[in-house]
């Protein structure tokens, strides 16, 4: 749990109300009302398209909705919220400069320096302390990213697509890392198009399909028996238009 | 020809005698202009760093203006600090009109639009890449701007040996506001339209080589400088 928050009540419950977000006359997220206990790790699924990213991006108060609103135990999403949380891309965008000077620029931030060594210690990456963080693989730039995101102690992490273009081993590591943050206090929010990975990860599923929200059940559940026929024929590997 | 020629073996032995009007002439040209580089690269990085991150109203008009302004002409510069620094002037009093300090204030005024627009080019690239990691971080514009200045040094490194090429080689501000004063503003630029017109052609083409290798020497560092940019841009 993070230390900038521990006076003022946790953000782990989330709700949306109505959220949409439209560009140029287009629909991309489309009136999502949804509620999220607290501590459970989300995954967030959908096919190509189905605006996964933006509500990611919606949720942690990177853009803007076009209408409706998202609450984080009750406190509409804004710059103090968003101090909160963290969030890894896809793409992990990591600083011109070497591996540890990436982890001090938020330690900074945050006005700590000295656990530095230990965090990349933890990531198998201290090493690697000096070297340009860009000559890195993707998979040990990606797990840079995360540990970064996490050096922020953040109460809420966003992830997108963590692991969409890396090896296996760099997979399980990085889900390794994932659900250790989990069960030290965490609200994690995945998401991916990887069935297996959300059957590995997931307490609970959002499934969206253009736009969107095609349901919302636990994890076994969704897997076993999906109530809606988009996460049905997603499932059964069909193509949904 | 054989005046040419003549001529230019009386530059080389000047050069290589280290003839001591050459060294002094050459000497304030560097320090004018690596002063002026100095100065307008402490004002114009932050400008272009800000004007990178900034979105405001009037932005594009700002931008074209500061493009515009690249090409400014050094003897309307020249003219226009010569009557903000002419004794009825509104920094008269200052008596800074053919000082080294006049030159260097015209020289920053040349080359500020250069490192200010070129580095906001850079820089909004390089942000365009950051911004939404630096806003999921919330990281605050100050330490925006520092992070996009060091990030970016390699590549804000040859603006600023842009601006320093422009300013050593310019000779119309210089020549109004330095008043090409021997032993006190002579520069080797107004040096070599002095000697050219007067007829001393050796210490004309003896300054112009020099120049030419100091331009040479700029370029030479400005790409070696692309080449590890591209090597470390991992860094």
């Amino acid at each position: 749990m993070s230390k900038k928050s521990s006076s003022l009540p946790p953000l782990s419950a989330l709700q949306t109300t109505s959220l949409s977000l439209e560009y140029d006359g287009v629909r991309y997220i489309d009136d999502i009302d949804l509620s999220l206990e607290p501590n459970r790790l989300s995954v967030i699924m959908g096919p190509n398209g189905a605006g996964k990213s933006l509500f990611l991006r919606l949720l942690h108060g990177l853009i803007i909705p076009s209408a409706g609103q998202v609450f984080w135990n009750g406190v509409p999403v804004d710059d103090a919220v968003r101090q909160r949380q963290a969030m890894v891309f896809q793409r992990p965008v990591l600083l011109r400069r070497s591996v540890a000077a990436n982890i001090d620029f938020v330690l900074n931030l945050n006005g700590n320096r000295h656990r530095c060594n230990d965090i990349l210690d933890n990531i198998g990456l201290l090493d690697f302390a000096n070297q340009p963080a860009r000559s890195l693989s993707v998979g040990e730039q990606q797990r840079l990213a995360l540990a970064r995101a996490l050096a922020t102690e953040p109460e809420v992490l966003f992830l997108d697509e963590p692991t969409a273009s890396l090896d296996p081993a760099s997979i399980l590591a990085i889900e390794e890392i994932v659900t250790q943050a989990h069960k030290n206090g965490t609200r994690i929010i995945f998401v991916t198009h990887d069935i297996g990975q959300a059957k590995r990860l997931a307490e609970e599923v959002i499934f969206l399909h253009q736009g969107h929200l095609a349901e919302h059940t636990p994890a076994q559940a969704f897997f076993n028996a999906p109530k809606s026929k988009a996460a049905e024929a997603y499932l059964d590997g069909r193509i949904l238009l | 020809m054989q005046e040419f020629s003549d001529a230019l073996l009386l530059a080389f032995e000047l050069i290589f005698s280290g003839d001591k009007d050459l060294i002094e002439i050459i000497g304030l040209s560097l320090r004018v202009s690596l002063t002026a580089m100095v100065v307008a690269c402490a004002l114009g990085l932050p400008l272009g760093a800000i004007l990178a991150i900034s979105r405001f109203r009037g932005r594009r008009p700002v931008l074209v203006i500061l493009n515009a302004l690249m090409g400014l002409p050094p003897v309307v510069v020249g003219l226009l600090v010569y009557l903000h620094l002419s004794r009825a002037g509104p920094m008269g009093s200052f008596g800074l009109l053919y000082t080294p300090t006049a030159m260097i204030i015209a020289q920053v005024i040349l080359i500020l639009p250069i490192i200010a627009a070129l580095s906001r080019q850079i820089l909004e690239d390089l942000n365009a890449e950051y911004a939404e990691q630096f806003l999921s971080l919330s990281v605050p514009r100050r330490a925006v701007i520092s992070a996009l200045l060091w990030d970016g040094r390699y590549a804000l490194m040859t603006v600023a040996l842009a601006g320093f090429g422009r300013a050593i080689a310019e000779v119309g501000a210089v020549i109004i506001v330095g008043g090409n004063i021997d032993h006190l503003t002579r520069v080797m630029t107004s040096a070599i339209a002095l000697e050219t017109s007067k007829g001393d052609l050796p210490l004309a083409l003896a300054l112009g080589f020099v120049l030419l290798l100091i331009a040479f020497a700029v370029n030479a560092a400005v790409m070696s400088l692309r080449l590890t940019t591209g090597r470390y841009a991992n860094v």
